[in-house]
C-alpha cells in the first residue's frame, strides 16, 4: 500500500539520501538510518524535547515530523555542533556550569539553546526559561542549564567567561 | 507510536491541493503544522489513507493589513504571530494568546489555520478568533466563501469547513486603538491544554463599556461566546461588582467534561476566575 520514497536533505551540512515509508518519523530515520543517535527518544509524544533538532532554522521535535517532510531541508543534530574538534560554546557551557546530570535531555537542550541564541544573543534568565520550556530535564537540573546557556551566550558574544560552579572553579584554579 | 501507512502528497499550489483533496475524498487529511494531526495518527486515532501536506504552499503564509483588516495566511506559524511587529502593535491579543500555546518547538510548526480548523475545544485560537470578531476564508472547488468565527465551531472536531474545502486566510478587523484585551489561561504546565481560559476585547466610551466580547476555551464542546456576560457589561462601568456578575454569567454557560485537569465544578470555577482576570486586565489596558 505504502510505497517507499527517496528523501534528500542536508544533515549537518552533508547531502543525505534516505529511502523511507511515508509514515516514518524523522527521529527514527536520524537514529536508525543515518546512525545519528544524538537526538534521543524520550517520550515520543512531542512533550519532552529530547529529540529536538534544528530544521531550516527552527527547533523541531523530530518525533513529530515525518521524514518525507524533510525533503530539501537543512537538518542539524547535536553531532553537528562541535567544529574542527572544538566544542561549541554551548557544549563548553554545559560542561563548565554542570548543565547536565544524567545527560539524556542534553542533546535536545543544546539544539534548542543553539536556535535561541541565534535569535536572541543576549537572553535574560526569564527568556531562557520561557524559550526552553519545551525541553524537560527529569533530573530537574534547570538552574545550571540556564547558567550554561548564559555562559555560552557570553562566550559567543566574545565576552570573558568563567564557570560559576564551585567545583569547576576549584579545578580551573588547580590547573593554574 | 508509528502511524498507519498512508500515501503522502505535496501539492505546490492551492488549486493542486484542492484537486487532491477532492480526488481522495474522505480518506484524505490535510497536514498543516502536524502537531495535532501527527500525534493523533501516531496513536491511530486518525488513520487517513492520503495525507496532503500544505507545507510547501508559501501562498498560505504571511501577515498583512489591508483596508482596516489584518489578513493572516492559514499556514502562518505561532512563532511568526508572536514575532510579527504588525500584530504586536495592531493586534496584541493574538500575540498574547500565541505566547501561551504549547512550547517553542510546537510554535515553530503549529499554524493558525491548523489550530482553528482542527475544531478542538482545547485549542486557543477559536476563542481568540471569536473575541476578535475574525472571519475565515474557505476555498473549495466551487469557489471561496468567508464565514465568521462566531458560529464556525459546531462541535468537538466539527466546524463549518466542508469536505473538499481548505482554510486559506484568517481576517481580523484591526482593533480600534485603545481597545483593551486579554487572554487569561490556566494550564497545569507548559504544553498542556487550558484547564480554562478566557479571551476578552473591551472598548470603553468614557466611564462605561461600549463594546465587549468574551469567549471561553475548553469548557464546552467548542470554544463558546459568553453573550449574557457581554450583555451585562454593555453600558455599565467596569468595577468589581460588574466584573463579578459577568464572571458568574460566563460560568453559567460552561459545560466542561471532567478529566485529569479537574472536575466540572472546578473547571467552571476556573473559567469564572479567568473571566474575572481577563476583564480586569482588559479594562486596565483599555483607553478610558
Amino acid at each position: 500500500m505504502s510505497k517507499k520514497i527517496m528523501v534528500s536533505f542536508k544533515l549537518n551540512g552533508k547531502e543525505t539520501d534516505v529511502v523511507v515509508e511515508s509514515r516514518e518519523l524523522l527521529i527514527h530515520t536520524l537514529r536508525e538510518k543515518c546512525l545519528h543517535t544524538g537526538p534521543h527518544i524520550g517520550c515520543e509524544t512531542s512533550h519532552c524535547g529530547a529529540c529536538t533538532v534544528d530544521f531550516d532554522g527552527m527547533s523541531v521535535k523530530s518525533c513529530t515530523m515525518l521524514t518525507v517532510q524533510a525533503e530539501g531541508a537543512d537538518v542539524m543534530t547535536v553531532e553537528g555542533l562541535a567544529q574542527g574538534g572544538e566544542l561549541h560554546a554551548l557544549q563548553d557551557g554545559f560542561t563548565q556550569e554542570h548543565g547536565l546530570q544524567c545527560g539524556f535531555c542534553t542533546p535536545g537542550m543544546l539544539m534548542r539553546a543553539y536556535r535561541l541564541l541565534q535569535e536572541n544573543p543576549n537572553p535574560s534568565e526569564e527568556e531562557i526559561r520561557y524559550w526552553l520550556a519545551g525541553n524537560l530535564c527529569r533530573c530537574t537540573g534547570y538552574q545550571n542549564i540556564v547558567k550554561a546557556v548564559q555562559y555560552a551566550a557570553r562566550k559567543l558574544r566574545g565576552e570573558a567567561v568563567e564557570s560559576s560552579h564551585p567545583l569547576m572553579a576549584a579545578e580551573t584554579a588547580d590547573h593554574h | 507510536m508509528i502511524p498507519r501507512p498512508f500515501e503522502y502528497h505535496v501539492p505546490r499550489s492551492l488549486p493542486e491541493a484542492i484537486a487532491l483533496l477532492n480526488e481522495h475524498g474522505e480518506g484524505a487529511k490535510l497536514l498543516a503544522g502536524g502537531h495535532s494531526l501527527l500525534p493523533m495518527m501516531k496513536l491511530r486515532f486518525a488513520e487517513p489513507e492520503h495525507l496532503i501536506d500544505l507545507g510547501k504552499l508559501t501562498e498560505l503564509k504571511g501577515i498583512r493589513e489591508v483596508d482596516g483588516e489584518i489578513r493572516i495566511g492559514a499556514m502562518t506559524t505561532e512563532n511568526e504571530l508572536i514575532w510579527s511587529e504588525l500584530l504586536q502593535t495592531r493586534c496584541p491579543l493574538l500575540v498574547e494568546g500565541a505566547r501561551q500555546i504549547s512550547d517553542p518547538q510546537v510554535r515553530y510548526r503549529g499554524t493558525l489555520g491548523g489550530d482553528i480548523s482542527h475544531g478542538d475545544p482545547g485549542n486557543d485560537h477559536p476563542a481568540l478568533m471569536i473575541a476578535l470578531d475574525a472571519s475565515f476564508m474557505l476555498v473549495g472547488e466551487r469557489g471561496e466563501r468567508v464565514v465568521p468565527a462566531d458560529g464556525f465551531f459546531v462541535g468537538t472536531y466539527t466546524t463549518l469547513l466542508e469536505p473538499g474545502e481548505i482554510m486559506t486566510e484568517i481576517r481580523i478587523p484591526t482593533p480600534a486603538a485603545g481597545t483593551g484585551y486579554c487572554y487569561a489561561k490556566l494550564k497545569r504546565k507548559t504544553g498542556d491544554f487550558a484547564t480554562a481560559a478566557t479571551a476578552v476585547t473591551l472598548r470603553m466610551s468614557g466611564a462605561t463599556v461600549s463594546e465587549v466580547r468574551i469567549s471561553l476555551t475548553n469548557v464546552a464542546e467548542t470554544a463558546i461566546r459568553a453573550t449574557d456576560a457581554e450583555q451585562s457589561l454593555r453600558g455599565k462601568p467596569v468595577d468589581e461588582a460588574s466584573i463579578a456578575e459577568a464572571a458568574r454569567l460566563a460560568m453559567s454557560v460552561c459545560t466542561p467534561v471532567a478529566d485529569l485537569r479537574g472536575d466540572s465544578d472546578y473547571k467552571t470555577a476556573m473559567a469564572g476566575e479567568m473571566t474575572r482576570r481577563a476583564l480586569a486586565t482588559a479594562y486596565a489596558r483599555a483607553a478610558h
